[in-house]
């Protein structure tokens, strides 16, 4: 039960998380618009979403933090921050003399686009959510 | 959380940027400086921006700071005053290579790029009080 629970929330829960490492690869573009030899980043959503809920293959490698052992008896542990994606370079369409390939406007247009579909997914889930309390609730 | 980590790198860019202006302010307040605290003329300068990777970030998606302050070498003005008490033996003056016309653009630029980072960090801002009011 909780199982199935758990899978219908997946899909939107997945997404969320990958429009808000979007927002972060979209920011540290706009933050580094005027840092000589930068590249701007950024993924494909579509097929980090489609590796994310399992329907493909992931390429990509989700980055590990493992917990700072300062003594021997210390448990060893880590973690994965984020999902797995593969990081692309953007094409420029202009190319700047600083070797910079960042393109503000593109990449306003973009971060305005994805913070829209985030909230788009913020209301799916919330949707979800009191479906499920609805069907919960006994009168 | 990688809105968290969005709002840190807006933040460095903020930070970045307002060095850069400071350094506009410095060099356009010093435009007429003959002489620093070392004796000599003053000297415009710029910043040099770099990216780096925040501790617990995606590793592709980098902050910015500045890495250096460069100090630009190109030779200053000459002006003929030959009373004025830092004029060399010819009588002439060597004024700051401050170009009132660059600093204004780099002034702009600046703003416009500190501007654009306010409104990043508002849109997230946003974003995160919608996430935490998620289900209720």
């Amino acid at each position: 039960m909780i199982g199935r629970i758990n899978d219908e929330f997946n899909f939107n829960a997945q997404a969320l998380q990958l429009r808000s490492q979007r927002q972060e690869v979209l920011t540290a573009n706009l933050a580094n618009a005027e840092t000589p030899n930068y590249k701007a980043r950024d993924f494909d959503f579509s097929t980090a979403l489609k590796e994310a809920t399992g329907a493909v293959k992931a390429a990509g490698n989700a980055m590990t933090v493992n917990l700072a052992r300062t003594q021997a008896g210390h448990i060893a542990g880590s973690s994965t921050v984020g999902l797995p994606v593969a990081m692309l370079y953007r094409t420029p369409t202009q190319d700047a003399i600083d070797g910079n390939t960042v393109d503000p406007d593109l990449e306003r247009g973009q971060f305005a686009d994805n913070a829209l579909r985030y909230d788009a997914s913020l209301r799916m889930l919330n949707g979800q959510i009191r479906t499920m309390q609805t069907v919960m609730q006994n009168n | 959380m990688s809105l968290n980590k969005a709002f840190e790198i807006a933040n460095s860019a903020l930070t970045a940027n307002s060095q850069r202006l400071s350094t506009v302010a410095s060099n356009m307040a010093n435009a007429e400086s003959v002489a620093g605290p070392d004796g000599e003329v003053y000297r415009a300068r710029k910043v040099v921006f770099e990216a780096f990777s925040l501790p617990g970030s995606a590793k592709d998606a980098k902050a910015v700071r500045v890495k250096e302050v460069v100090t630009d070498s190109s030779p200053g003005k000459k002006v003929y005053d030959p009373k004025h008490p830092m004029a060399d033996a010819d009588g002439y003056l060597t004024m700051p290579n401050v170009e009132a016309i660059d600093e204004m653009v780099d002034m702009i630029a600046a703003s416009r790029a500190y501007q654009t980072n306010v409104e990043i960090m508002n849109t997230t801002k946003t974003l995160m009080q919608k996430a935490i009011t998620l289900g209720t």
